[in-house]
């Protein structure tokens, strides 16, 4: 018996070192994994979250359709250099997008999202139905008509070399060229188009030129082989221009949830939230070593122990710490120290009925672990419905994050509160301070 | 040993007297959604100088977000509530401020669209109803070879609507009077809630039941108080260990946990005074046939 424990203590030691050797240096890299992952509530970055319109998408075709918008988001935000972004479906028709510890600019974050799809258009005549409205009047969609049927002029012609440049007045200039169709398309209306306004729009919205005006350059000239679009900021040109080099979105997005926490805000959190775990956890443990002596001592260094395991499997995994990551972590502490009382109680009650240390021990933990482990899976039930829902919807991160870290910390108190704690005390069994019963247990009247 | 148990319909009164509050509080002030539920934008934003709270209001209304909520946070920033602001709309409702009370740094930015508001209301109180249940059922599994385990499943429930009931109540209360918000982290708070009244409740009847089989005594009522007392010292313990952390949470992090801290604060203390009090008085009143009585008469004990 006593063998077997001392060689369980020496599993836990190394164990423990095992955990310290990944942990140190924080930022220390261990299996691949660096640091412990912090959420962007906590280190500031962006996330997103947009429906795709599937209307007119086939049935069936609707996973391939939000794979190719997936494919198209990622080539935009490699260009941003965004450490480890998370793109993502969620449901059937949202996407996540996640840019940890990124600062974008407002125009490279439209551009995330934006179809990438140019249409032009033409002022709307007598009794027409207009495709547009801005500040320039009534547009709808210029047509001709190219070997019999009618074709809507839009990027979707452009080769996909276009480039950003300026003219002798320093105007920056996005240029393009038609593809054969295009070209056709294109002569017809600038003929059909000349002094008019060709209007030019993305999605529902205009394209805006720099001064905040819509971009509509009137036709001066039969234009078939190319053309440029003049007035738009450098930023806003020249990401425009890749994104219609790299392709466009087959299905329109709408951005349905927007979270931005600047990185300063996030850097408060996380000297908090560790102080608030520092204080926390010491004055648990003050009231525990207090309250129950030796045994609460020792539960003590099990919940130290219990920290470093955590930690160690949340850098391992890694589980990405929320702030409500730290909340659920600062539960699961409440949870290991729940056993802990459980069991202490347990042993107080047999050894006030006279029983030795070595056997109140067994008894304690034995008789405790009924509840222990009720009140576990309750605990269970609730973070696997947390993670479940919290995946499901589009401000359900935290959820996701407090339901994962309670599930984890649940799990290793089980362990950590009864094998750990069980292991140390059975250490004093048969020593001389066994018989001082009042050491391991309050209020009870044993030998002095 | 303490007499808990005799006080019983003390206990009832005082739980009734709650519930009865909870109900008047969410019929006339109900709950105030958070922007998860109702749909929004949520700005933080700290000025370079001071900043009159009301002068910020009257500016929001003249800049048109006349409806807005403005909150100072721990750190001395501003949280604003408006309506569903894309990015241009608040870039211009930033420069409005701007020219008013000077530089101002943008420290968060949510804004959650009309249709998802209504989807993570739908599903969370799915997944709030499936959760219920789901332990429920554990209860009565766990429960299942006590005899009349229907019972110990029913006050499992009563226990469990006492709490959320109750913290639900001071939730609507204090919306009233701190503005006060139920967003997610406030139903992920319940269902911590929820957890942690059960275990309690489950520690107390899981003895009652050891007790039971022992055959302390021939009166149930006796059988468990005793079981009460005996569990007593754990569950002040644990709820002092709840108290601690979560007290060190409120003063050290706040921010968008704060909801789900004074929830688990709240409701964790409801939950002990239920689970010593009132869940085992209610199964001793099942188990003698006292349903006829009421205060003031102390019930005969009578053979479980």
């Amino acid at each position: 018996m006593a063998k077997r424990n001392t060689l369980i203590l020496w599993m836990i030691l190394a164990l423990f070192a095992f955990c310290l050797w990944v942990l140190l240096p924080i930022e220390g890299e261990r299996f691949g994994r660096q640091g412990i992952h912090l959420g962007l509530d906590l280190k500031g970055g962006l996330h997103m979250v947009y429906r795709a319109d599937m209307t007119g998408v086939e049935a069936g075709q609707e996973s391939s359709v939000i794979e190719g918008v997936i494919a198209v988001i990622q080539n935009r935000i490699n260009p941003l250099g965004v450490t480890e972004p998370v793109i993502e479906r969620m449901g059937a028709d949202q996407i996540v997008v996640e840019l940890p510890g990124a600062s974008v600019t407002d125009v490279e974050k439209r551009r995330i999202g934006a179809t990438a799809l140019l249409e032009f258009g033409e002022l709307i005549g007598e009794g027409e139905t207009a495709k547009w409205t801005d500040a320039l009047g009534e547009w709808k969609p210029a047509t001709a008509v190219i070997d019999g049927v009618e074709k809507e002029l839009t990027s979707s012609y452009f080769k996909e070399n276009t480039y950003v440049t300026r003219d002798n007045l320093g105007n920056i200039l996005l240029i393009f060229e038609w593809n054969d169709e295009g070209s056709k398309l294109s002569e017809a209306i600038t003929t059909r188009l000349i002094d008019k306004p060709l209007g030019i729009f993305e999605g529902n919205e205009p394209l805006l030129g720099e001064d905040g005006r819509p971009i509509a350059p009137t036709v001066r000239a039969v234009i078939t082989t190319s053309g440029q679009i003049e007035g738009l900021s450098l930023n806003e040109a020249q990401s425009l221009s890749k994104q219609l080099n790299a392709g466009r979105l087959p299905v329109p997005l709408e951005l349905v949830y927007e979270q931005d926490v600047s990185p300063v805000a996030g850097a408060d959190f996380v000297s908090l939230s560790l102080k608030a775990g520092l204080i926390g956890i010491t004055l648990v443990m003050l009231f525990m070593i207090v309250y129950y002596r030796i045994p609460g001592f020792l539960a003590s260094l099990a919940l130290i122990f219990y920290g470093a395991l955590n930690m160690t499997i949340f850098k391992l995994i890694p589980v990405t710490l929320t702030l409500a990551g730290i909340g659920g972590f600062v539960v699961s502490i409440g949870i290991a120290v729940d056993a802990n009382i459980l069991i202490f109680e347990r042993m107080k009650e047999e050894l006030r009925g006279g029983r030795s240390l070595g056997s109140a021990i067994e008894a304690g933990f034995s008789r405790a672990w009924s509840a222990i482990w009720d009140s576990n899976v309750t605990t269970f039930i609730v973070c696997i419905i947390l993670i479940i829902i919290g995946g499901q919807i589009a401000s359900g991160a935290p959820v996701k994050g407090f339901g994962l870290t309670l599930l984890i910390g649940a799990l290793v108190s089980m362990f950590t509160a009864v094998t750990v704690t069980r292991a140390l005390l059975r250490l004093f069994v048969g020593t001389g301070l066994a018989n001082k019963t009042s050491l391991f247990s309050p209020y009870v009247g044993g030998k002095k | 040993m303490i007499d808990i148990i005799s006080k019983r319909y003390w206990f009832f009164l005082i739980s009734g007297v709650a519930i009865l509050l909870s109900i008047i509080f969410l019929a006339v002030f109900g709950l105030k959604s958070g922007l998860e539920f109702s749909s929004g934008s949520s700005t933080t934003i700290s000025f370079s100088q001071e900043v009159d709270p009301e002068a910020l209001e009257e500016e929001l209304a003249n800049l048109g977000y006349g409806n807005s909520i403005v909150q100072t946070t721990g750190e001395g920033d501003f949280l604003i509530r408006t309506v569903y602001l894309t990015d241009e709309a608040k870039n211009q409702l930033e420069a409005g401020l701007a020219d008013k009370f000077g530089t101002l740094t943008e420290k968060s930015f949510q804004t959650i669209d009309p249709i998802i508001a209504r989807q993570t209301s739908r599903t969370t109180i799915i997944a709030l109803v499936a959760a219920t249940f789901v332990m429920l059922l554990y209860i009565i599994f766990a429960f299942r070879r006590v005899p009349k385990s229907f019972r110990y499943g029913t006050t499992f429930t009563v226990a469990l609507v006492h709490d959320v009931l109750i913290t639900t109540g001071v939730f609507s209360l204090l919306g009233v009077l701190a503005g006060w918000e139920i967003d997610l982290m406030f139903i992920t708070g319940i269902l911590a809630v929820i957890g942690v009244s059960i275990d309690n409740t489950i520690v107390v009847f899981d003895r009652i039941r050891e007790n039971v089989r022992k055959g302390i005594s021939p009166s149930f009522e006796v059988v468990a108080n005793y079981s009460i007392v005996e569990t007593l010292t754990r569950c002040l313990n644990t709820t002092i260990t709840i108290v601690i952390v979560t007290v060190v949470l409120l003063l050290f992090v706040g921010g968008s946990i704060q909801n789900f801290v004074w929830v688990l604060l709240i409701g964790s203390l409801i939950g002990t005074f239920d689970s010593v009090f009132v869940a085992p008085s209610l199964l001793v009143v099942w188990e003698q046939g006292e349903w006829g009585r009421f205060i003031g008469r102390k019930p005969h004990p009578t053979r479980a």
